[in-house]
């Protein structure tokens, strides 16, 4: 097999708080520990692996990067303390950036985007929250159009309008 | 009297309404004042966003952080999403200047700052450590006797180095919480095994999500318990959400509703409309 090297997918990956799944001498603890990969294909040992290789392609079309429920089994247990989770949300940033993602993932982001809150409100929450005592809508960017303009403001800049459109 | 920037989220006010409710009449009775963290968005949601553009979250989450900052209060959480969320970035922000640095170039453009003060607390653990199990106990002037199944979820307690709360592969503090009341918590199989639903998991692969709920279920079933107990409304969406289909039935509290239950607020305070699973006390 052809061996590559790709200093810039490793220089992004550290950028992204993956530097160290350089640590990783694939013991498969994390494989053996993860929830996920007990009823899934996905491997976790494999993936750090092959983000070790600077197998960035491989990964980052792959439907396993997504089966990760972000347990944080693997990183208590991994003796190498590899921040497991960070790396593969890490990659998970350069799947997106390159774009590849799900539908219903985008869904939760264009909430966010268009209301600040990750789930929309509805007349039969609003008649529960009067009936329970509290305000109809939730004190918070729901009940201030500035403050979910200043929010918008902030996912702006971050490029976020450009991943949800 | 402790005082608290309470941080709302979004699936326990627009889903469960019931758990804020609840979260704001037991903290009353324990002595713990919950001032309104206005103007507060999604935390955002750590499995989507962040995995996203971490950058994202970050600017984000520090704008909730800055709020709590200017109120010069630490902010209360009543789910592990958001805990994870807001712990993890204030953590992040609070100690790397460079990235602090970053960030407070966005909220310029809205007239914030976030100086890197802010601290974030989970409800559980403020009951824990700070009200305390015998204060608890005085409180629940309703004393049950029910068989609890303990869902302390992943990002309450992990990554177990930062937050250093319990043990979290052997942890102990919710079943203390709960067993204050009067009730038992019942052993069971894989108690730390995650609900499913985290990471975008549930979003993407809500069948590969259901069977870890499955798994939770059925030694929950095993273990004989009448209700499940968590510390976050999102394992609350889950297990409450998936069980018809799933051909369970096990009733599904978040601690502050029995809490609320053993402190005598009534079935309607409690919100209990709203579960799936029907909860008969």
């Amino acid at each position: 097999m052809e061996v590559r090297y790709d200093p810039e997918f490793e220089k992004q990956l550290a950028e992204l708080g993956g530097a160290d799944a350089k640590l990783c001498f694939q013991c498969g603890t994390c494989t053996a520990s993860c929830p996920s990969g007990r009823r899934t294909s996905y491997r976790v040992r494999k993936l750090v692996r092959m983000a070790q290789l600077d197998m960035k392609e491989e990964i980052i079309s792959n439907d396993e990067l997504w089966m990760c429920s972000t347990c944080y089994t693997c990183v208590e247990r991994c003796p190498r303390r590899v921040p497991i989770v960070d790396v593969i949300i890490a990659l998970r940033n350069m799947a997106v950036a390159d774009g590849h993602i799900k539908a219903a993932h985008k869904k939760t982001a264009e909430n966010l985007y268009t209301m600040g809150h990750s789930v929309p409100i509805n007349d039969d929450i609003k008649n529960m929250r009067k009936a329970l005592g509290l305000p109809e809508v939730p004190p918070t960017v729901l009940s201030n159009q500035k403050a979910y303009e200043d929010l918008k403001v902030i996912l702006d800049a971050a490029g976020f309008n450009e991943i949800v459109e | 009297m402790a005082k608290y920037a309470f941080f709302l989220g979004c699936i326990a006010p627009l889903r469960y309404p019931g758990v804020e409710k609840s979260t704001r009449v037991v903290c009353e009775r324990l002595g713990i004042e919950l001032v309104e963290l206005d103007d507060a968005s999604c935390c955002p949601a750590p499995g989507v966003i962040r995995a996203f553009s971490r950058t994202t979250w970050l600017a984000a989450a520090a704008r909730n952080l800055a709020l709590a900052e200017k109120m010069g209060l630490p902010i209360l959480t009543i789910c592990n999403g958001c805990y994870g969320s807001l712990f993890e970035a204030a953590h992040e922000l609070n100690h790397n200047p460079e990235m602090l640095a970053k960030v407070n170039e966005v909220l310029a453009k809205i007239g914030m700052h976030y100086n890197g003060t802010t601290k974030v607390h989970h409800f559980a653990e403020v009951f824990y450590n700070e009200v305390g199990v015998e204060k608890i106990k005085a409180a629940c002037t309703n004393p049950l006797n029910y068989g609890i199944a303990t869902f302390y979820g992943c990002h309450f307690l992990k990554p177990g180095d930062v937050k250093d709360i319990d043990d979290p592969e052997d942890p102990k503090i919710l079943d203390e919480l709960v067993e204050a009341t009067g009730c038992k918590s019942l052993p069971r199989k894989q108690k730390t095994l995650c609900c499913g639903s985290g990471g975008g998991l549930k979003a993407a692969f809500g069948d590969v999500a259901k069977e870890f709920t499955k798994t939770n279920l059925e030694n929950i079933q095993a273990s004989g318990a009448q209700f499940i107990v968590d510390v976050c409304p999102f394992c609350h969406l889950q297990f409450d959400s998936t069980q018809d289909a799933l051909g369970f039935n096990i009733p599904v509290l978040h601690l502050s509703q029995l809490y609320g239950i053993a402190m005598g607020m009534s079935e309607e305070e409690l919100g209990l409309s709203a579960h799936k699973v029907p909860v008969k006390l």
